[in-house]
């Protein structure tokens, strides 16, 4: 087990939507765009547990017809975690930017927090980057309704999930001891997120660490990084390239 | 190998099954099995696939060895305490059953999957004071003790784990099932740190009415190098919860240790 390569056999371990976009990604495809509204997974529902399916949030993307490259190795995989945070905290600018009807104290609280944390999440990668760092993307959030609170919750927390599964998958790309513990100490706090936005959604049940981003052995399901690039596609204008494992 | 064809066919008989083959079986063990021979062995072949996913024994490195025996402590110590908080008649609201039964399932899988995992090099279960000698006399008659307890062992599980993530890099399977349960035992924190009326997250290195030590070194502001306060504009208080902390062995050791019978 100890041998490096043996990553490159693992297929992505996750719900029925990975294991369909390992197999649809497998030949090493590196585009991803547009993809994601096949992807969705009918195997998921468990009662009071949230679902997981953001495509029906995609609006009508056009995109913008700029293609950025996340790179390889290493910093491919910093600058996927960068492309991600960069997407979070756009979404929590645009919600506390427009907060939805009814927005009580606590949960302002809550999203000015989240908001605050991707930020600096997204400007600590920029800086970690440095001459390396991909450009600044362009969201799309054109087919999410920001005046309705259980879809800004919703989404919210959907992105949070994303992002768990996303680093928890990225582990095992980074040899760099110092990569990997942060990496270590960015996941958890967007685990936290995801947590406590499941709770707003479904309060007082298992949502929090619900039977759909956990599996039987109690762990969460993680995503190689083709599999969330898919997923994220649609809200972002650019089309993101990788050589990064499907 | 067509262990995808098995996993979707058995996905009509057992979800949670198929959640732990699909787990476990990586390495196309079942590739030669029917489906009807796999769904009747299932139960048995469960601890030899993990072997095989995984690896066992003599075929880890004594570094991977020890850092699953210090998980496997503290998922002893986690899945006991819910376990005798499940049975000692401790009157937890009603709202907050589904919650605690939950972690409950989860902190016993763990300890499960790290025995399967270890095999015979797992350690035994030691035996547990949850009062730690006196200082939470009322931990299974009092919810709010028993819950300032629990927050405990989230957050300390938090960053144990983090903090043996990097030792785990030569056996990158076993890292990511280390990530995989750290990251429930994140929203197992949050939530639980909720329930008693703090932010899901942790500020600068606030202890929230618990022992200091579990959240020393959590309020630091700089990462790979760089001074994170200046970047944005946000406040230092937002800085240090962007970020969780891990904790050493022996820092863990010291909380968790308290929690052992001295006899």
């Amino acid at each position: 087990m100890e041998k490096l390569n043996l990553v490159s056999e693992l297929p992505a371990r996750t719900d029925g939507l990975g294991r369909r976009s390992f197999l649809r990604y497998a030949g090493g495809a590196a585009v991803i765009g547009g993809v994601l509204a096949s992807c969705s997974s009918p195997d998921e529902v468990v009662s009071k547990t949230p679902t997981n399916d953001l495509s029906k949030y995609a609006g009508g993307r056009m995109g913008n017809g700029i293609t950025v490259n996340l790179g390889s190795g290493e910093l491919g995989i910093l600058n996927y975690a960068y492309a991600l945070e960069q997407l979070e905290a756009a979404y929590y600018e645009m919600v506390m930017m427009n907060p939805y009807e009814g927005m009580n104290a606590m949960e302002r609280q809550i999203f000015s927090d989240l908001r605050a944390h991707e930020q600096i999440h997204r400007e600590f990668f920029k800086a970690a980057l440095d001459g390396a760092a991909i450009p600044k993307l362009t969201p799309d959030f054109s087919g999410i309704n920001f005046k309705q609170r259980s879809v800004v919750i919703d989404v919210a927390r959907q992105f949070e999930d994303t992002g768990v599964s996303a680093y928890n998958g990225a582990g095992k790309f980074l040899q760099t001891e110092a990569y990997l513990l942060t990496a270590g100490k960015i996941v958890s706090v967007e685990a936290r997120h995801a947590s406590i936005l499941s709770e707003l959604q479904f309060p007082n049940g298992n949502a929090f660490a619900g039977d759909t981003p956990i599996d039987g052995n109690g762990l969460e399901r993680s995503r190689n990084p083709g599999a969330v690039l898919a997923i994220v596609a649609p809200f972002i204008q650019e089309t993101l390239t990788s050589g990064l494992m499907a | 190998m067509n262990l995808q064809n098995i996993l979707t066919e058995l996905e009509s008989v057992d979800g949670e099954l198929v959640d732990r083959m699909a787990h476990v079986s990586r390495r196309g063990l079942f590739s030669s099995l029917t489906r009807k021979a796999v769904a009747a062995a299932a139960p048995m072949v469960m601890a030899s696939a993990l072997t095989n996913a995984y690896g066992q024994g003599s075929t880890l490195s004594s570094e991977v060895v020890d850092v699953l025996n210090f998980a496997l402590l503290l998922e002893y110590a986690e899945s006991e305490f819910y376990n005798m908080g499940a049975m000692s008649g401790l009157p937890v609201p009603m709202e907050n059953r589904e919650m605690f039964a939950q972690i409950r399932k989860h902190e016993n899988a763990h300890v499960r999957l790290l025995q399967s995992v270890l095999g015979s090099k797992a350690i035994a279960k030691p035996k547990f004071d949850f009062t730690a000698g006196g200082a939470f006399p009322d931990v299974f008659t009092s919810f709010q003790t028993y819950a300032a307890v629990s927050q405990a062992f989230e957050d300390t599980g938090v960053r144990a784990y983090k903090g043996q993530a990097a030792r785990l890099r030569s056996a990158p399977a076993i890292l990511e099932a280390a990530l995989d349960i750290h990251s429930v035992e994140a929203r197992h924190a949050a939530r639980i740190r909720m329930l008693r009326g703090n932010k899901g997250w942790i500020t600068d290195n606030m202890a929230t009415g618990l022992p200091q030590a579990i959240y020393d070194g959590e309020n630091i502001t700089h990462q790979l190098g760089i001074e994170v306060i200046g970047l944005t504009g946000k406040s230092r208080a937002e800085v240090t919860e962007a970020f969780d902390e891990p904790l050493s062995k022996d820092q863990t050791l010291a909380i968790a240790g308290q929690f052992l019978a001295k006899n």
